[in-house]
């Protein structure tokens, strides 16, 4: 698939093996649900070409114009709020798409019902929409969702209007219902990434940013949003013998990756490494290989046991005590020092 | 100050009080005024007259119908309004809204020029053996050109509210837009949609001057209930009003009735709302 | 805390209230007194008359009093004419509620023996025309009618007063007196509203006075009825008993009485009672 939506500067490619299922990140208005939205049918891109399995689902590339109706993609989609049909009973809300395909209504039922117990909702078919928690809702919804038997599944934040009580319960089903189906997942959750998707695609304006295997993805994100979501201070610039130069001449010394391909030096590189291995000193501390960067504070924050400290784009982990000790304050000067062994350096 | 009550702090200052009551008033008074004069100890033999029963009959039947007409063409109206967007949109509803501030015989003077002998498709109709003048059909083609507008409001609105996300995940699970229409739709709208009826019911029930001028006035085929009203103030004032309250009894009826069953579904469909503050707790 | 919020609360009020009010009020009346002035006798010799009088008049009177009311004016310096149209049970029936008139003038004795058997007017009421009711067709006359039995062919779509008001019930004693009998597509409750279907096409034909059909031009044309001299209307006029400016209300009725008012009438064409 293929699209650019010129209003809102969207333009993504987007390739699915079967079985796949992957998950979209990115800041917010960065065209996650745009996507989704194009691929569903719900918004006319202004050009460019999607197919499912051969079907198209629009090709509006070169003059043709070529659109399926979103009632014939089979691109269920399953939303932040599970908007059941609040007139009919969750079974009915189940067999609404079987019913649709022109299914009978006995055979819809029965369908409906084994979707229901697969994501342990069958003693609730009976009930309304205005009778579930959020989580049981959620969970009715999937069913609806996988009860129309999609191609693709296309889920956006299911888990973002849960309560944390509900959503470890969904996200483990969602595991399950996922695993060899097509689907692609928006989420703002690593865990959710961790857990359900093969594959991460970071969306930022409207462009694809990253992408690639979860794990890689986290744990040598190439983006600051990546970098972000996995809790790393992430430094750009060209890689050289000893790690990474910023664009400003700053020198980043780390180590390369062995298992990376090789980078040469001169390649754009990204250098990595977590706030626990930042080290806090009011002057300019003189050891062996070590990184020294003279920052002002700008922000302090409680995370978990530790004191966060926000500073030149990077973040430090210190105790409260040494907080303390330090007497840090936002708009102090202070250096930031991390072991060149902490860092690692790869090729963006 | 403010008495704290099961629903809580509303916000309302105290002399707002005094002009609501004042309004209310104003509807309530002229209504009981009107009743007071009702001439009791010959109600029954004025309201259950030949004429008075055959205007009422005609009355509820042609309200019926206009409403039905209302339903058949204001419910794709409304849909049209709500959900598409179009050039002349904005113009499209401002003319199917016009009937509303329209003086009604205004109304009956654009119907005569249409549906009339002379008419626009008066002459083709009648040249097909069809005369709508001094007919029945007559009365309810001005009752439903002068309810329609009631209709599209309420269904515009509702639909509004209801907003399309539901027709979009409808749609997602494989629904067709009729399917989506007759199972999603229409059932989510159902209260507008009562409302929007009984409103046109009430109106056609009530309308007066489009039926004068269009529809003339004969006892059985055109002369409603008002009109006959209008016709009974020349001679018997007591009948004028005691057929009037008649009508006041009916229109209160079935707006209540309707409005009370619409307030208890509302409340069954804020549930989920109501749901979705309990899942982000 | 809001002060300035309730102030403009309180003005916003205060111009409803008071432009409501204003809207309600009747018109306000000039502020010179009732009754004649004591300034002496006028050119022809009567007392100078001066004030405002108020006629209620039947609908169908409207270009005739309209006409009269300005030369009454012209002829007294100082005196105004208010009048109201409406039909002759709707004005009883105000008059009947208290209605500010100084004079009525019904378009049937019925309408003013009501006011009369309530002694809400003054002495007994004078007849100044009559009326007689016309067929009227449009000009082309598509149904060819040119009797009044014409009017009883089937298919004919012919237009009446309803019985209830004048109009109908003197067509009623038309078609007693023809030996007809009419069935009509529609019972109006105003001769207008008969006019009004003949005009527009929709009637083959209506029963209205002689007077409407003169009033209508060439937009209907009329068909005398024989039959209809013993359905004649006669209009009364009467000062109303609360009236507070007599002399200015024996003034006018004087006018429409007198040889002003019956040269109007029969221009008009109106009858002599």
């Amino acid at each position: 698939m293929q699209a650019t939506v010129d209003a809102r500067g969207f333009d993504v490619g987007l390739d699915l093996a079967p079985g796949e299922t992957v998950a979209i990140m990115g800041p917010n208005g960065a065209g996650k649900s745009t996507l989704l939205s194009v691929i569903a049918g719900l918004l006319r891109p202004d050009s460019g070409k999607a197919e499912i399995d051969g079907k198209v689902l629009f090709n509006l590339d070169g003059g043709a114009s070529v659109w399926t109706a979103p009632h014939h993609r089979g691109t269920a989609l399953l939303a932040q709020e599970p908007l059941l049909f609040p007139h009919l009973s969750a079974l009915e809300n189940v067999a609404f798409g079987p019913r649709s395909s022109g299914t009978a209504k006995k055979t819809a039922r029965e369908s409906a019902r084994k979707w229901l117990a697969a994501v342990d909702a069958g003693e609730l078919e009976a009930r309304r929409p205005a009778e579930l928690s959020g989580g049981q809702a959620q969970r009715v919804a999937v069913a609806r969702a996988l009860a129309a038997n999609p191609e693709v599944l296309l889920l956006d934040e299911p888990m973002a209007a849960l309560d944390i009580h509900a959503a470890p319960l969904l996200r483990r089903l969602l595991k399950k219902v996922l695993a060899g189906r097509r689907a692609i997942i928006i989420t703002h959750d690593v865990l959710d990434a961790l857990m359900l998707a093969d594959r991460v695609i970071v969306l930022e304006g409207g462009r694809i940013t990253e992408e690639g295997p979860t794990r890689q993805v986290l744990q040598r994100p190439r983006s600051r949003f990546a970098a972000g979501l996995s809790g790393l201070n992430l430094i750009p610039g060209t890689l050289t013998a000893a790690g990474i130069r910023t664009a400003e001449g700053l020198e980043v010394a780390g180590h390369q990756d062995e298992e990376a391909a090789p980078g040469g030096a001169g390649r754009p590189g990204v250098a990595a490494f977590p706030p626990s291995a930042v080290s806090v000193f009011l002057s300019d501390a003189h050891g062996s290989p070590r990184n020294s960067f003279r920052v002002t504070v700008t922000d302090l924050e409680q995370h978990g046991d530790q004191i966060r400290v926000r500073a030149g784009g990077m973040s430090a982990d210190v105790t409260p005590a040494a907080s303390a000790d330090l007497g840090l304050v936002p708009g102090m000067n202070v250096y930031f020092v991390i072991k060149a062994a902490a860092v690692a350096v790869y090729p963006a | 100050m403010e008495q704290p009550r099961a629903g809580g702090y509303h916000g309302i200052p105290r002399w707002i009080y005094a002009l609501a009551a004042a309004g209310a008033l104003f509807v309530l008074l002229p209504l009981a005024a009107m009743a007071a004069r009702v001439n009791w100890p010959q109600f029954i033999p004025l309201v259950t007259s030949e004429s008075s029963l055959t205007a009422l009959g005609l009355s509820l039947r042609t309200s019926a119908a206009s409403t039905a007409l209302c339903i058949v063409f204001g419910v794709p109206l409304a849909l049209v309004l709500a959900r598409s967007r179009f050039r002349g949109q904005q113009l499209l509803r401002a003319f199917v809204l016009l009937p509303l501030v329209l003086p009604p015989v205004v109304g009956g003077i654009a119907l005569l020029y249409t549906f009339g002998r002379q008419g626009l498709l008066g002459r083709s109709l009648e040249a097909a053996g069809i005369q709508i003048a001094f007919s029945t059909t007559a009365v309810v083609l001005a009752q439903t050109f002068v309810a329609l507008p009631f209709l599209v409001v309420s269904l515009e609105g509702a639909l509004r509210t209801a907003g399309g996300r539901f027709e979009a995940v409808a749609a997602t699970l494989g629904a067709g837009p009729t399917t989506v229409l007759r199972r999603v739709t229409v059932p989510l709208v159902l209260p507008g949609l009562a409302s929007g009826a009984v409103l046109s019911f009430a109106r056609s029930l009530g309308e007066f001057g489009a039926t004068l001028t269009f529809a003339g006035s004969l006892q059985g085929v055109t002369r409603t209930l008002p009109l006959e009203i209008y016709l009974q103030r020349e001679t018997d004032a007591d009948a004028a009003v005691a057929l009037s309250l008649v009508l006041v009894a009916v229109a209160v009826t079935v707006v209540g009735l309707t409005y009370r069953r619409q307030g208890q579904t509302d409340r069954g469909s804020a549930a989920p709302a109501g749901e979705r503050l309990d899942g982000t707790q | 805390m809001n002060t300035p919020n309730h102030r403009l609360a309180g003005l916003l009020t205060a111009l409803l209230l008071a432009s409501a009010l204003a809207a309600c009020a009747p018109a306000p009346q000039p502020a010179s007194p009732s009754g004649p002035s004591l300034s002496g006798p006028s050119a022809e010799g009567a007392e100078r008359l001066s004030g405002t009088v108020t006629v209620f008049a039947a609908a169908s009177l409207k270009a005739t009093f309209t006409k009269l009311a300005s030369e009454f004016e012209a002829q007294n310096p100082g005196t105004k004419v208010t009048l109201s149209f409406a039909g002759s049970s709707d004005l009883a029936t105000q008059i009947g509620q208290g209605a500010p008139a100084d004079v009525f003038a019904s378009a049937d004795a019925k309408n003013m023996a009501k006011l009369s058997d309530a002694e809400l007017i003054d002495g007994t009421a004078a007849n100044f025309a009559t009326n007689t009711l016309e067929i009227a067709v449009p000009p082309s006359n598509p149904a060819s009618i040119a009797s009044f039995a014409d009017l009883a062919r089937p298919g004919i779509k012919v237009v009446l007063c309803a019985s209830q008001v004048p109009c109908g019930a003197a067509a009623e004693s038309v078609e007693e007196a023809a030996g007809v009998t009419l069935s009509p597509v529609s019972e109006e409750s105003s001769v207008t509203d008969v006019l009004g279907k003949v005009t527009s096409g929709e009637a083959d034909a209506g029963l209205v006075y002689v007077t409407d059909v003169k009033a209508a031009g060439g937009r209907v044309r009329g068909i005398p009825i024989p039959e209809a001299a013993t359905a004649v209307n006669t209009y009364p006029i009467a000062s109303v008993g609360s009236s507070r400016n007599k002399e200015l209300a024996a003034a006018f009725i004087a006018m429409v009485t007198g040889p002003d008012g019956r040269k109007t009438f029969s221009d008009a064409g109106f009858g002599a009672p």
